[in-house]
Parts: structure tokens; C-alpha cells; sequence
């Protein structure tokens, strides 16, 4: 967490300049040819993923432009909300939650200015555990490579996951291929990330991410790997889970949501 | 927001646009200069289109072609001669097996079954007589700004306003830009034989002269003269101008007569250096504008109007803002390749075929005879022409958005 950053949550003690700082940051967040490229690539493959499994978890159409309508959503580690919009978008009720005080402050000058209405707050998700929320679904993307602990880290996340609701994590897997690719490459070579971004050892494996859930009623149904075509400059859905992957976890119970 | 797509120009490409786009569930507003009556006038367009296989699955999926069946004469064949020469090269679809090679039909009638799809299309709101002189771009979404002092706040703006396209000067997006130093002359001719939905194109110096079946014994022509020419030739009495006509189309069809005024278009080649801006995307001539040598122009708009109205469909369903660089340049991707090659082909055809000089002549019938008598080949360059090969977005392949 930056020190410097005003906590946004105050809203009442936040002063002008720091208003504008954000909305500053958001337009560079935001911007899809700015420092933030690499991400905004990455984006549509993992929002067709979450899409799709979502969809046929709750028994919903995917042509309509609102198939999530009446699902809440929580956003675990939502940075500037990319994946947090789509989804309020698509109909759901959003929560997203960043560990970053100034993540919160861009996201929240973002969605406003898009006329969003998303719920973003500056916790933890042990917060929300406190608290005794219950989400349809949780989305924990491109986070765990990032925590403290892993293990306690996602049975917070399979806590806050209603039951018969979802759970969708992405992360890097600690193969040498993700080494060369994830931190050699996207860091050193092409930098697309500021280097240091992460650190191999913190990495998942897909067997300790399942075994990390089953125990807190989390079965993952599916793992996915997520595929960068070095000619398209384009990412897609796939089998190698050896660099990026993808896990859909259902929780037992039934679906309260239609 | 008043539509979450606003288009310039209700042209053939805009408006199947606003079309496809509206009875996909996604609000769309067309904005065009000309009133809607003045656009299916008689005086008001009087070409005809060859529409490709690939564009008239775009047209039937978007529930156009039911409209237009009827005035669609098919493409039986294609003869395409240089001048006098007895070299030449013979497409005939039936013996391909796969049906008509496209269909002609006159641009007034595709406009009429326009504008009455867009009537039955609650999405889809027509705002014509009145032309979109400016726009500003907001964080998220764009205004665009209305003569009548009227303004649209949209997240794309599509500037489909033709190939002068004030819009794409707006924008900032420079354009190659380039006059053919042709003009051409439409006319409709009714003949007293049947064409048997043969398509013509004959090689004659000043430029192509092309002879397009049209329904009921009438043929569409494209005489493509010297600019300097032009005028005179437009400016004849109807016994001079039908005289000079019947010299360069022969008296295979029998005895001709012409129905309907003149038409004259100055032939230019516009290629846009970009497709998209920030909440701007340019399609169809606005993109591209190219030489009617192959009878293309249309059915790279409508390849443009499938893949743009995918790309923004797509998005939408992943929750993304249709507007942002990098839903559009999806887009851009998608279809510059395309276009830019049949700019480039239908630019080279002119060149080679646009004059009288011998040994060019020689290579060029030679080389028509010997495609002719390569069946791949053949093949090969008329699927292209059909518009069915490559990775084809789902209006081209006849399917639903």
C-alpha cells in the first residue's frame, strides 16, 4: 500500500487535489494503449472464461448483454475495476475490494464517471469474513501470486462464496516455463510489467490450489490456461496451464440465485 | 446516453449497420443529410450493386434479402475480354456447383428494403435531413454534434458518411488519396434479347465497360470513359449518346434502348492511414473507396458493417465498452488486410487494362487465357471475388449475431 495515498473511504476529509490525482491515475489505468496495455489484451479472454462458466453455473443464456442480473459479485484484488465494470455491466451487483487505498480511489472516479454504481472499498477480505458477507460469486484474479499466506488467504475468499455460488481464481503457475515467460519475459524483456511485479516462489500450482479450497467446500470443476499467440499479440482460452491459468470452483448447496 | 452507437451516413453500409446492430438488442441511431423520400428518388442513385455470396448471407441475416429477393437478378457467368481480342476468360457458376455468383440489384431498391427494415427495427432511430458537423469526446462516451444544434451521446461513433467522410477529416485520420482521371457513366439500357445472366466486362482503352444483368431484360452499364471525355459524351442528345453506346456494347443483346436518366461518378481511390480513433470507427468507402473494376465497393462495406457490428456485439456481451481502442482495433485488424488487398487489385486492373499499348495487351490477354485454363486458379480468384474464404464473421457465414 502506498503511505502517501489519502484513504478514499473518508470521503469527507478528502481533499480536491487528491479528487483529481485520481481521476488522473484512472485515465492511465484505463487507458487501453497506455501502461496498462499488456492488461487491457489480457482482459477479453479471461472475461469470455468467467462468462461462460458463470452462465452455465446459474443456468443463464450468453447472448443477452445483462446475463448476470440479481448475482452478486465480489471483486477480490479489483485494481481500477477492469473486471469489476464488465461485470456491473453484465448486470451483477459488484463489490470490489482492493488492498491499495489508491486502486479504490481510481476505480471509484472511474465507475462514476461511466455512470457505474459499484460498491468499492478499501478491505481486505478477511474484512468481509468479519463482517459474514456471502457473494454468488467471488473473483480473485491475478491476486494470489501476490498474498502474504496462500492457504489462509483462499479459505477467506471460499468463506465469503454463498452456498451453490462460484469461484473463479487466476494466477501464475510456478513451473520454468512461468519463470521465463511471466518475469523474464513480460518483465525484463518486453516490459510489460514494472520488474519486481512478482516473485516465482509465490507462484500456485494448480494441485495446491485445489487442495487448498477442497477443505472449505470449494471443488474446482475446471482449470484453463490462458494462451498468448506471439503473432496475434492476442491471448485465448486454453489447455497449457503451465504459465497463466484459470480454476472454476463450485460450492455445494443450492442456487439461490435464478 | 441517447444510442449506445450513433452512425453518420444512412448509406447502404450505415444503415445495414444501424440495422444489424438494432435487431441485435443494441441501440443505434443513423443520422443522414438527405431526407429519406430524396434517397429512393429516381434521380437520386442509379447504380446497381453486385452483391457477392458473402454479402447476401450479411443481407438475409440481417432479414434484408427477403426484401430484395425479387429485384436481384443472379449472375449467371461472367465473360470478362480485352477489346477485340479473342482471348478471354469464362466464370461460369453453374458449372462450379455452387449456385449464382452474386446477384445485381439496383441500389434504389436495396435503399427501399433499408428503410423499411429500419422501420420495423425499435432500436434502430433514423434521424434524416439533418448531418453531424462535429463531435467531442468525454471520458466515456462521445457527443456528436447535429446541424439542427441537436446533440448525441453515444460510446461509438461510426462515420460511414462516403469517401469524403467529414468525419475522418475530423477525426485527424489522414487518407492516401487519389483520382482515377476516370469517370463513370451509369446507365440502364433494356435490350431486346435476354442476357441469360451473363455479366459482361470488356477492356477498352479509356477504361473497363461493363454490361450487368438486370431483372426483366435490362442491363446495368458501367462505361468508364476518360474524365476529359466524359462531359461531352454526357452531354449528347439521346440518339448521339445511344449510338456511342451501342459501339462499345455490339449488337449481341439486339436492339437497345435507354431507359432512365444518365448517372456520372468520378472514380477515386481512398485508403483512411487508420480505422479507428478513440469512440470513432470508419467503414466502408469512408475506409476505402476503390476503382468499380471488379464490382467490389459494396461488398467490402457490408464485410466492414458484419465485422464491426460482431465486434461491437461481442464486447457488449463481455461487458466491455464498445468504444474503447482495444474493442475497435479488433475491428481495424479484421478488415484492413482485406480491403487494402482489393484496393490494391482492382488498382493494378486499371493500370493494365486502361490503355491501348501492345505488349501490355499481349500479356494481359495471355494471362487472362491462362488463368482460364487453370481451374484452381480460377477457382482461387473467384471465391475472393464471392467474398467466402477466410476467417468470416458470423453475419458472412448466414448466422445470427
Amino acid at each position: 500500500m502506498d503511505p502517501t495515498s489519502a484513504d478514499p473511504d473518508r470521503r469527507t476529509s478528502v481533499d480536491p487535489d487528491e479528487i483529481a490525482r485520481f481521476a488522473a491515475l484512472a485515465e492511465a489505468w484505463w487507458d487501453s494503449d497506455g501502461k496498462f496495455r499488456a492488461l487491457h489484451r489480457f482482459n477479453p479472454p479471461r472475461l469470455a472464461y468467467i462468462r461462460d462458466r458463470l452462465c452455465r453455473h446459474f443456468g443463464r443464456g450468453e447472448a443477452g448483454f445483462r446475463p448476470f442480473d440479481g448475482l452478486a459479485i465480489l471483486d477480490i484484488g479489483c485494481g481500477g475495476g477492469l473486471v469489476a465494470e464488465p461485470m456491473a455491466r453484465l448486470g451483477a451487483s459488484v463489490t470490489g475490494i482492493d488492498a491499495t487505498a489508491r486502486n479504490i480511489g481510481v476505480a471509484r472516479a472511474h465507475a462514476e464517471a461511466a455512470g457505474l454504481a459499484i460498491d468499492y472499498r478499501h478491505a481486505a477480505a478477511e474484512d468481509l469474513v468479519a463482517e459474514g458477507r456471502r457473494y454468488d460469486v467471488v473473483l480473485t484474479l491475478e491476486v494470489v501470486e501476490h498474498v502474504a499466506e496462500v492457504g489462509p488467504f483462499l479459505a477467506d475468499c471460499a468463506r465469503l462464496v454463498a452456498p451453490g455460488g462460484a469461484l473463479v481464481c487466476a494466477t501464475l503457475n510456478r513451473t520454468a516455463r512461468a519463470f521465463a515467460l511471466a518475469i523474464v519475459g513480460a518483465e525484463y524483456v518486453l516490459g510489460w510489467l514494472p520488474r519486481g511485479t512478482h516473485d516465482w516462489r509465490k507462484f500456485v500450482r494448480p494441485s495446491e490450489l485445489v487442495g487448498a479450497l477442497r477443505p472449505h467446500g470449494i471443488t474446482v470443476v475446471d482449470l484453463a490456461g490462458m494462451i498468448y499467440d506471439p503473432l496475434d499479440r492476442s491471448w485465448r482460452i486454453g489447455r497449457d496451464l503451465a504459465v497463466n491459468y484459470l480454476a472454476f470452483g463450485a460450492k455445494a448447496g443450492g442456487v439461490t440465485v435464478r | 446516453m441517447d444510442a449506445e452507437i450513433v452512425i453518420a451516413g444512412g448509406g447502404l453500409v450505415g444503415l445495414t449497420l444501424g440495422v444489424a446492430l438494432g435487431r441485435a438488442g443494441v441501440a443505434a441511431t443513423v443520422v443522414d443529410r438527405a431526407p429519406a423520400a430524396a434517397q429512393t428518388a429516381a434521380g437520386f442513385d442509379g447504380r446497381v450493386s453486385a452483391i457477392a455470396a458473402g454479402s447476401q448471407r450479411v443481407l438475409a441475416a440481417v432479414d434484408l434479402w427477403r426484401r430484395l429477393a425479387a429485384e436481384a437478378e443472379p449472375i449467371r457467368a461472367i465473360r470478362v475480354s480485352d477489346g477485340a481480342s479473342l482471348l478471354h476468360l469464362h466464370y461460369d457458376g453453374a458449372a462450379d456447383g455452387t449456385g449464382p455468383m452474386g446477384w445485381i440489384v439496383e441500389n434504389r431498391a436495396i435503399r427501399r428494403a433499408l428503410q423499411a427494415a429500419a422501420a420495423e427495427t425499435p432500436l434502430l432511430r433514423v434521424l434524416d435531413g439533418r448531418t453531424i458537423t462535429g463531435f467531442e469526446r468525454a471520458a466515456d462516451t462521445i457527443a456528436a454534434r447535429l446541424d439542427d444544434g441537436t446533440r448525441l451521446r453515444a460510446r461509438l461513433l461510426v462515420a460511414a458518411d462516403g469517401k469524403d467522410s467529414p468525419l475522418r477529416a475530423a477525426a485527424g485520420i489522414a487518407a492516401l488519396t487519389a483520382r482515377y482521371a476516370q469517370t463513370g457513366i451509369v446507365c440502364t439500357v433494356a435490350h431486346a434479347r435476354p442476357h441469360r445472366g451473363i455479366a459482361q466486362e470488356r477492356f477498352l482503352p479509356a477504361g473497363p465497360f461493363a454490361i450487368l444483368p438486370m431483372t426483366g431484360d435490362r442491363s446495368s452499364l458501367v462505361w468508364t470513359e476518360r474524365a476529359d471525355l466524359a462531359p461531352a459524351l454526357l452531354a449528347l442528345d439521346a440518339e448521339s449518346f445511344a449510338a456511342e453506346l451501342a459501339r462499345r456494347f455490339g449488337d449481341h443483346l439486339g436492339l437497345l434502348r435507354v431507359v432512365g436518366p444518365r448517372f456520372a461518378y468520378p472514380l477515386t481511390l481512398v485508403l483512411a492511414d487508420r480505422y479507428v480513433a478513440p469512440r470513432l470507427a470508419l467503414a466502408g468507402d469512408a475506409a476505402h473507396a476503390i476503382h468499380p473494376i471488379a464490382g467490389q465497393g459494396l461488398n467490402l462495406g457490408l464485410r466492414d458493417t458484419a465485422v464491426l457490428a460482431e465486434t461491437v456485439v461481442d464486447a457488449m456481451r463481455l461487458g466491455l465498452d464498445p468504444g474503447t481502442t482495444v474493442v475497435l482495433d479488433g475491428y481495424e485488424v479484421r478488415r484492413r488486410f482485406d480491403n487494402t488487398l482489393m484496393l490494391a487489385v482492382t488498382d493494378t486492373l486499371n493500370r493494365l487494362f486502361s490503355n491501348d499499348l501492345g505488349p501490355i495487351r499481349l500479356a494481359r490477354d495471355l494471362g487472362l487465357a491462362a488463368v482460364d485454363a487453370v481451374p484452381p486458379l480460377k477457382r482461387t480468384f473467384m471465391r475472393h471475388a464471392m467474398g467466402t474464404v477466410g476467417a468470416l464473421p458470423r453475419l458472412m457465414r448466414g448466422e445470427a449475431l
